[in-house]
């Protein structure tokens, strides 16, 4: 268990990788649809694409010859932890303007006084 | 008890709530002037921001530059747009990591709650991918918090 969560946390370092993932939130997608966008050849893209199936976020689906690949759960739930993240860089923002306006408050009704 | 809500909004919006006990005119003042917003929209600990451009009028520019303690950093550059004192505030944002991200329309409102301000940021990426890319941000940033927190950790042998 801790060793997948390593290995996506890896696999989402990479900004292309992210930038994979966030294609596919969009759908299911063929391997050359993904390449089109970036800069870089389908072998490029797939050896992305095994990192991101190796960590369990990406998943393939055999339709003839085609590999479309989609989003596994775990990639949504990859998602979700971005938000917590953001979610916890504003709150220690937000948690030192609080000191700041306790600051300003301070001042204020010194200088009334 | 979290005072922050945090929640995506149709395909290409983030909506941020967040109450302070402080009248809007001071949290207001907090987002416009410079030597206050450089106290706190810091990120992760560590982080600093050495220099701070927020001219609050129509057309006037910001500019954000973050360094931290290992010589890394980015800046955001901006533009506002529209300037409503202590109660709204629209502006455009891109972050340089060094390539501009695409542009960030952000409106912020400050509305009187009991003896505070009820704080809505309501921003709006032009695409769903883009807003994926910024919430990946987001997460960088976050994880770098948590390094350093154990950083710290290993460093005060708590660990």
């Amino acid at each position: 268990m801790a060793t997948t969560l390593d290995a996506a946390f890896a696999a989402l370092a990479d900004p292309t990788r992210r930038a994979i993932l966030a294609r596919l939130a969009k759908g299911e997608t063929t391997v050359m649809e993904l390449a089109k966008p970036f800069d870089m050849t389908q072998p490029a893209i797939s050896q992305h694409l095994k990192v991101l199936e190796d960590a369990g976020l990406v998943v393939c689906r055999v339709d003839g010859t085609k590999r479309p690949r989609r989003l596994a759960n775990s990639g949504i739930e990859a998602m979700e932890k971005w938000l917590t993240m953001l979610r916890e860089t504003l709150e220690k923002n937000y948690d030192r303007l609080d000191a700041v306006l306790a600051t300003m408050e301070h001042h204020k009704k010194g200088r009334t006084k | 008890m979290s005072k922050l809500t945090l929640k995506t909004e149709g395909d290409t919006h983030v909506v941020v709530t967040r109450y302070f006990a402080a009248p809007p005119e001071a949290v207001f003042r907090a987002h416009t002037e410079p030597e206050l917003i450089q106290k706190w929209m810091l990120g992760p600990e560590g982080w600093t921001m050495p220099v701070c451009i927020c001219e609050p009028k129509p057309g006037g520019k910001m500019r954000f530059e973050w360094t931290n303690n290992k010589g890394q950093g980015f800046y955001l550059t901006g533009e506002c747009l529209e300037v409503e004192p202590f109660s709204r505030l629209v502006h455009v944002e891109r972050m340089h990591l060094p390539d501009p991200t695409p542009d960030n329309y952000v409106e912020t409102t400050f509305e009187p709650q009991g003896d505070g301000t009820l704080m809505t940021v309501r921003m709006t990426l032009p695409d769903a991918q883009t807003r994926a890319a910024m919430l990946a941000t987001g997460m960088e940033h976050g994880m770098e918090a948590s390094y350093q927190r154990l950083d710290t950790m290993l460093v005060e042998g708590g660990l």
